[in-house]
């Protein structure tokens, strides 16, 4: 069997927070004992409370923070930020599309700069050659060659997010994490990103974690789902498993509390309201 | 009389390769006590015209409407002092991108105490108190604690939750919610959906509710309106939405659910025929 593309031990995050610089002080554990492997060209989906500890995981798995202790492997390789530092080469290989796209984006730095950026830096691309690239990274995560010469402000809450997805994408990474990448989507964009997602991993053998909130979207995506809640690791599993046969309580709740759009439910909730009113 | 009521409202911005028409002659009203969701593509100017009624909009919007009145009261002439006491407390608004419109200077104690300190006078230990109380009411555990925290110490979804709490602090007559649980697992998206409508229901505010999530409009919406590029595309109560929508765009939309996929891929509006007639 191939090495896996991602593999963690026992993965800690603690923060340490305190009202003054001096006195008291408190420890929050994010991030409590996380082992997970995703093989190349699979998808592992993180769901979980929010407030559970996935977006800082997330940033450890991407290289951007420390753990506080566990291992960290990258296509078999072990990683420390801290001790060893990270190759350029490494980092180009995993990308992160943050759950806060304004966030990450320079708002000082057009679209079309944002995303011919990182040919740049790692590529001795003509300048035509970028643009060209550019343009039809966004026309694929649909939006317009008018686009281009936008700075960050002047976008929709979606359109960031789709830009924060076509700049990941820009550097051909082996290892995308995406944390909540479709949340500001309308279903018709949402189905053409998780299109183009497929697309890419059938075509490049991409490997993607996933954490989102909305479970038919990991439902579609996933292989393995992982379920976090209070910073702990609760549920992990085959996709059909973890959906048809949940173990832990709060995936149980998680799935259950799903919001219901059939016409029955509206029929009913609407009946209950009339009858709160008379 | 309804309590916001809009006729034609077009909105307009100045961009480098000219005049962009955001949102044009929407027509849009609310009554207290009701729920209108506005759902549609990403990009069509839902946003905008919710920041229009806020007069939240940069130098570079236009904004013209025949009519633009809440609680009788016209917004779009009315001077800047008396405008800044009705937005905040009677009209307030969960912003769509809730870490970004946090100050990361400031605690989010601070932040949710001062809006009581400007719009209702409360003194220190009032502020205090109703700011433990609004976050245990957007379920944020150990409250005390958490005023003395920073956005950057915050999850995606704590941030947006204390977004709320701040939004829903004064008691509005009208809370413009842009996506507010798209941070949230469905277990506390359930908490806050009915922390809405029970404030709806008590205090007879009226909610507009803007978000891609089907099921959210299925579990709280009395009316809904679609939008695609600037345009009303329809506009029903939710039984008809979902019992029989009236326009193609709607139905394309509906069926781009993932749980609707047939086989690997999923629908985009793409696969409807040619672009839905504006
Ligand atoms: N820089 C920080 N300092 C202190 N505490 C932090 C920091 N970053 C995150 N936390 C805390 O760690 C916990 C986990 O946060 P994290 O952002 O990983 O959650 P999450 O699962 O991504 O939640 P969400 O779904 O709401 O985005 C939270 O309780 C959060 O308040
Ligand atoms: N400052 C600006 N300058 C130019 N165009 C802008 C500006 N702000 C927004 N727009 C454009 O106006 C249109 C409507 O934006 P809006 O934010 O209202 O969309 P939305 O319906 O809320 O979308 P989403 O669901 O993605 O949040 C978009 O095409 C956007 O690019
Ligand atoms: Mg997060
Ligand atoms: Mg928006």
């Amino acid at each position: 069997m191939s090495v896996p593309v991602l593999e963690t031990h026992h993965i800690v995050r603690d923060y340490h927070v305190g009202r003054t610089l001096f006195a008291g002080g408190q420890v929050i554990h994010a991030v409590k004992d996380a082992t997970l492997k995703v093989e190349k060209g699979k998808t592992l989906a993180i769901v979980g409370e929010s407030g559970s500890g996935k977006s800082t995981l997330a940033r450890i798995l991407t290289l951007i923070d420390p753990p506080t202790s566990g291992e960290l492997l990258i296509e078999g390789e072990r990683v420390d930020i801290i001790k060893t530092g990270v190759s350029k080469q490494m980092r180009r290989k995993v990308q992160m599309v943050f759950q806060n796209p304004y966030g990450s984006l320079n708002p000082r730095q057009k679209i079309g700069d944002v995303l011919a950026e990182p040919l740049v830096i790692n590529t001795d691309m003509p300048a035509s050659e970028r643009q060209d690239r550019a343009q039809q990274m966004l026309k694929k995560v649909g939006l317009a060659p008018e686009h281009f010469n936008r700075y960050p402000h002047m976008f929709s809450g979606g359109q960031r997010q789709r830009i924060a997805i076509a700049r990941a994408l820009m550097l051909n990474p082996s290892l995308l994490v995406l944390d909540e990448p479709v949340s500001a989507l309308d279903l018709s964009v949402q189905a053409q990103i998780l299109n183009l997602l497929a697309d890419l991993q059938d075509e490049f053998q991409l490997t993607y974690v996933f954490i989102s909130h909305d479970l038919s979207v990991v439902r579609y995506i996933a292989d393995d789902v992982m379920v976090m809640y209070l910073g702990e690791v609760v549920e992990q599993g085959s996709r059909e498993a973890v959906f048809a046969d949940p173990q832990h309580s709060y995936t149980k709740t998680l799935f259950a509390a799903t919001p219901r759009a059939d016409v029955a439910s509206i029929k009913a909730r609407l009946a209950r309201r009339a009858a709160e009113i008379a | 009389m309804p309590l916001l009521d809009i006729r034609n409202l077009t909105v307009s911005f100045d961009t480098s390769i000219g005049l962009f028409k955001a949102v044009e002659g929407i027509d849009l009203s609310v009554d207290a006590r009701e729920v209108l969701a506005i759902v549609g593509e990403s990009g069509s100017g839902k946003s905008v015209e919710m920041l229009a009624v806020m007069g939240l909009l940069p130098p570079s919007a236009t904004v013209t409407a025949d009519k633009l009145e809440f609680d009788g009261k016209d917004l779009l002439h009315m001077p800047p002092h008396e405008k800044r006491h009705i937005i905040g407390r009677d009209i307030a608004m969960i912003f769509q991108e809730p870490v970004a419109s946090l100050n990361p200077c400031f605690t989010i104690g601070f932040q949710i105490e001062e809006v009581l300190r400007f719009h209702l006078g409360m003194d220190r230990k009032q502020r205090r108190a109703r700011a433990i109380e609004l976050l245990h009411q957007v379920g944020i555990s150990d409250a005390e604690q958490r005023l003395h925290a920073f956005p950057h110490q915050m999850s995606g979804g704590q941030c947006q939750r204390v977004m709320i709490a701040m939004a829903i602090a004064c008691k509005p007559k009208l809370l413009i919610a842009d996506e507010p649980t798209t941070a949230l697992d469905v277990t506390i998206q359930k908490q806050i959906l009915d922390l809405l409508v029970g404030l709806q229901a008590q205090h007879g505010m009226a909610l507009i509710m803007i978000t891609h999530n089907i099921g959210v409009v299925a579990e709280t919406a009395d009316r809904v309106i679609v939008q695609y590029r600037g345009h009303k595309m329809e506009e029903s109560d939710v039984l008809t939405l979902f019992e029989a929508p009236t326009s193609p765009y709607t139905r394309a939309l509906l069926s781009a659910l993932p749980d609707n996929a047939t086989g690997d891929r999923l629908p985009t509006i793409g696969d409807f025929s040619a672009e839905p007639a504006i």
